[in-house]
């Protein structure tokens, strides 16, 4: 079922990064970790599933050409941009890009300039997304980071000369990141004259290096109620800056500079993953690729499907990621579609100030301010 | 060794002359089943084929703890100097919380084995059932048990009996349980040392009932001694305190299956069975006579059973409740003490209140729910029964503290036991001080031996009820003993401390505590809750307060922020299973006014864990 309203996306995992930081569990590997696995294969493995994602969307008559493209890591810029203009020439080989195509690329301060961010343009990317995290230095080594944050400004300047739009990314209530070191990363965002940015706040996640410093107790634990201050503060400053949020997480100046890809998420559009642990939706599909770059290397080069995991959805958790995806967005809910017990509750989550009252009245779930930061309460109520 | 009888003695035509009853007096784990064991196999009624560890043991649980629950009578043929003999083996259940039943066995007894480990000496609860037996005027042989163990003293323990029961070191016998060495010795003892019963066997008949117990396919079993006269199979008996008159169906003895006889004698025990289907239409203490010759005098001693520690017991899963219903009415059949009525409590929804004997009879019975009927279950901190006075002069009965009456108070008065610890001498100043935070008041100490005491305290039992026991293990490193038996009442300045939630109520929580300790218990509670419910959309405060007096207070801050801002690459599933699970968890709560609280707040506050563990 190709829902001709979902858009196709592609999402590229790059599961490389020179150093991991403490706090990441996301699927990456540094050269030491990568076990026989090359960096140079990547184009060569990803060839070969883009072939094979080609073969089944035709097997189906899925003729959609690709609406977003993005790189993700790990640190898709410890690539050459000549293999990200490799991977981009055989998607578009292979699916075609829409005429207004975004093709976003996830880049590490460290290895990035205007030569590579030149060579990105050219390849036909259109937007990078440039990982700040934070502008004051004893919060970026406390991250792992080790980029100099005196450098950002300047690399937003290169990247725009270049001609391909700039997006910031940062992340908020670090261990030992004070109100006042987040004011100075408020800040620094305010003097890049941003069209979008996206903030995350610090998780912990079992099995980082990071949840083992707080467990021997040589870091404190993040104080959720601290978070809830950034957000409010950071929200207020964008807004500020001129931009608004469309998505918990992410801010933007106009629907034009929204992230598509990003949306497509939350949307509950199609996307293939590619790539080492990579997750795809396409229909009443959800999978999840092998996860070593290793073992992911050796399954398509024998020429059989990466894929580790899947999983066909039941109505009703379809109907809770619709609810749990959809509320993120400011576009919201349609309250129509909510079960009549959950109908019930909306009129209380108004008064306690979790939903918009009048994008209520309108006949939409829309999070309020407060509502944001407890979209999961909001969620489990809308789901009973 | 004395050879096995060869002929049994009939039932209903054994010479009293030819009987000896008698029973084992002996601490929990000190081998007294074992024991029991072995004379079952040296006697002869039991082939060593069929031998099971602890045969006279019937429950699995009893199996389990090595302790005996319900007592059972055993007769067991010897032969000594070519005389055969009927012994009769009456078990008695070891805990203080059985006293009463404990007394009856020793009642229908002449004499007491004392059995106490070689290696450990004699403990509180022996010495209180040892006092039992000395008051009913039993024979005492003192034995020594598990002499085989590399651990065993038998000389320091054998001056430790003879200073207690009078007599020589050398008069204490030592035995083997295990391995059998020893009693055979002991029941050419038996024969020797213990009399023989005494009755008159042309009065009207009167048997005392010691035990009654329910048996799924006869119905209820009872354990009679026949005092005067005989009863026969097929006439028409009467219990005299309930008037109540049956047919006796079968009556025996059991060797140790039950064997069916032509009737019961003067000294004899046996057991009867008239059909019915619930152990308190057959009270222990209660005396059997001929419906158609009744005595006019029952036999002394009887006394009803009276809960004295109550505690709430509620189903984890609301919807077990009909199955608790019925496992408590089951139960109800064997266990003519325990009691219980239905109640309904905020927290915990619907459940029982029940009245048992004591802790440890909350306990059994709290397992066997759990055991046999699959049941999980939350118990409220057990309370004791109060006398409250208004100041208009009306009383009532207090067993929850949720029926604590409202208004002015004018008196109440709680239940005192009389506590009796044995403790290694080392211990002595950590105890007293324990002993003197439950407002106890020191009667006396003795030296047993050179290393121990006995420490003697009157301490309400309120005070006992609320983790004594786990203080008294962990202060003394487990080596103390307790045993306490009810000395009436006093009156006392209690007061009852309410636990509010968001100014609601939470009934699981309120106690009955004395005024000095309304603060402690106050601030204790408020700061468990405060760390176990999880913050909720808005501030919640925590109070504790006697009457509309808040003495302590806690508040629960309102959560910001639970929202999870990662978006993990596309992994939707992850997503949503972590959002699956938090509404799992969310089924869970119970809603106390607007609070959402987990089952496992409450009960982890109830049983507070954390505490006790770090002391």
């Amino acid at each position: 079922m190709n829902s001709p309203l979902r858009t196709l996306s592609a999402y590229i995992h790059v599961p490389y990064c020179s150093v991991r930081c403490g706090y990441c569990d996301f699927n990456t590997y540094t050269g030491s970790e990568l076990r026989g696995a090359k960096r140079s294969d990547f184009v060569q493995h990803v060839g070969l599933e883009i072939a094979h994602a080609r073969r089944e969307l035709s097997a189906t008559s899925d003729d959609r050409t690709l609406d977003t493209v993005f790189f993700g890591g790990g640190t898709p810029t410890i690539l050459p941009a000549s293999d990200i203009a490799a991977v981009l020439d055989l998607l578009r080989d292979s699916f075609g890009f829409s005429a207004d195509a975004e093709i976003t690329v996830e880049a590490n301060p460290d290895t990035v300039d205007r030569e590579y961010f030149d060579a990105l343009r050219a390849s036909g990317v259109t937007r990078v997304s440039l990982g700040m995290q934070s502008s004051v230095p004893h919060v970026l080594r406390t991250l792992d980071r080790t980029h100099d944050p005196v450098r950002i400004p300047g690399l937003v300047e290169q990247a725009r000369a270049s001609g391909v739009a700039v997006s910031v990314d940062v992340i908020y209530g670090t261990p030992g990141e004070s109100i006042d070191d987040w004011q100075r990363t408020l800040d620094a965002l305010g003097d890049l004259q941003l069209d979008h940015v996206s903030a995350y706040a610090l998780i912990v996640e079992d099995g980082t290096a990071l949840a083992r410093k707080i467990k021997r107790g040589e870091i404190a634990a993040p104080d959720p109620d601290l978070h809830a201050e950034m957000y409010e503060l950071a929200d207020e400053r964008f807004e500020l800056m001129g931009l608004s949020w469309y998505e918990v997480s992410n801010w933007s100046r106009s629907i034009e500079t929204q992230s598509r890809h990003n949306l497509a998420y939350w949307r509950n559009h199609d996307w293939w993953g590619f790539g080492a642990g990579a997750h795809s939706h396409i229909g009443d599909r959800r999978w999840w690729n092998i996860k070593h770059p290793a073992a992911y290397g050796q399954a398509v080069s024998r020429g059989v499907s990466p894929q580790l995991g899947e999983e066909v959805p039941t109505e009703a958790q379809r109907s809770l990621e619709h609810t749990m995806l959809g509320l993120r967005i400011r576009e919201g809910i349609p309250l129509s579609m909510l079960t009549p017990r959950a109908r019930l509750k909306v009129a209380e989550l108004i008064s306690t100030g979790l939903l918009d009252g009048i994008a209520a009245i309108e006949g939409t779930g829309r999070l309020t301010l407060r509502g944001r930061l407890l979209a999961d309460t909001v969620i489990r109520a809308l789901t009973d | 060794m004395s050879p096995r009888a060869h002929t049994p003695l009939k039932p209903a035509s054994t010479a009293p002359e030819q009987i000896r009853n008698f029973c084992i007096i002996a601490h929990i784990d000190h081998g007294k089943s074992t024991l029991a064991d072995r004379m079952l196999q040296i006697t002869g009624i039991v082939d060593d084929r069929s031998m099971r560890a602890q045969y006279l043991d019937r429950m699995d649980i009893e199996r389990e703890r090595g302790i005996t629950i319900k007592s059972q009578a055993v007769r067991m043929p010897w032969e000594v100097d070519g005389v055969t003999y009927a012994l009769n083996m009456i078990d008695t259940p070891g805990h203080v919380d059985f006293t009463y039943e404990v007394s009856r066995s020793l009642a229908a007894c002449e004499g007491a084995i004392l059995l106490v480990d070689a290696a450990q000496g004699i403990e509180a609860q022996t010495l209180a059932n040892l006092y039992l037996a000395m008051e009913n005027d039993l024979t005492i042989i003192p034995v020594l048990n598990k002499i085989d163990l590399p651990a065993a003293d038998p000389e320091k323990y054998a001056k430790e009996l003879a200073s207690l029961i009078g007599g020589s070191p050398d008069d204490v016998l030592r035995v083997s349980g295990k391995t059998g060495v020893g009693v055979d010795v002991l029941l050419d003892e038996v024969v020797a040392n213990i009399p023989h019963p005494v009755g008159n066997a042309s009065a009207p008949a009167r048997a005392m009932i010691f035990d009654s117990v329910y048996d799924a396919y006869r119905g209820v079993i009872t354990y009679v001694r026949v005092v005067d006269g005989a009863l026969k199979p097929r006439e028409r008996i009467q219990m005299m305190s309930t008037k109540a008159a049956h047919e006796l169906l079968e009556i025996g003895v059991s060797s140790p299956e039950p064997v069916p006889s032509q009737g019961l004698g003067v000294g004899e025990v046996g057991y009867l069975i008239t059909g019915v289907k619930d152990v308190r239409q057959s009270k222990v203490g209660d005396t059997v006579t001929n419906l158609q010759k009744p005595a006019t005098q029952a036999l002394a001693g009887y006394v009803d059973p009276k809960p004295m520690v109550f505690s709430g017991l509620y189903p984890i899963d609301g919807s077990d409740y009909p199955v608790l219903r019925e496992a408590l009415d089951k139960l109800k059949l064997s266990d003519a003490s325990l009691n219980y009525e239905p109640e309904t409590s905020v927290a915990l929804g619907f459940g029982f209140r029940c009245g048992f004997l004591g802790l440890l009879h909350l306990e059994i019975i709290t397992e066997r729910l759990e055991r046999e009927f699959g049941l999980d279950l939350i118990a409220t901190a057990p309370s004791v029964p109060y006398e409250v006075t208004t100041e208009d002069g009306k009383t009532a009965e207090v067993t929850n503290p949720s029926e604590y009456p409202t208004g002015k108070i004018k008196s109440v008065s709680e239940p005192v036991v009389k506590v009796a610890i044995l403790t290694p001498k080392d211990y002595v100043g950590t105890i007293m001080e324990l002993c003197q935070s439950r407002r106890g008041n020191l009667l006396g100490m003795d030296y047993l031996g050179e290393e121990r005491v006995e420490m003697r305290y009157t301490m309400p039992l309120g005070e006992i009820v609320f983790d004594f026991f786990d203080h008294l293990k962990s202060r003394t490193q487990g080596y103390a003993s307790l045993d306490y038996e009810p000395c009436g009442e006093q009156e006392a300045d209690l007061v009852k401390v309410d636990i509010l939630l968001q100014g609601e109520q939470v009934d699981a929580f309120s106690a009955i505590v004395h005024k000095d300790k309304a603060y402690s218990y106050g601030v204790l509670m408020t700061e468990r809750l405060k760390k176990l419910i999880p913050r909720q959309q808005f501030e919640v405060p925590i109070q504790a307060a006697i009457g509309a007096r808040i003495i302590a207070r806690e508040t629960i801050s309102a959560i910001r922020k639970d929202v999870l801002a990662k978006c993990y690459g596309g992994d939707i599933t992850r997503k949503r299973k972590l959002l699956e699970k938090q509404k799992e968890g969310k089924k869970r709560m119970k809603m106390v006014g607007r609070v959402e609280v987990p089952q496992e707040a409450f009960i982890a506050a109830l049983q507070g864990d954390d505490e006790v563990k770090k002391k």
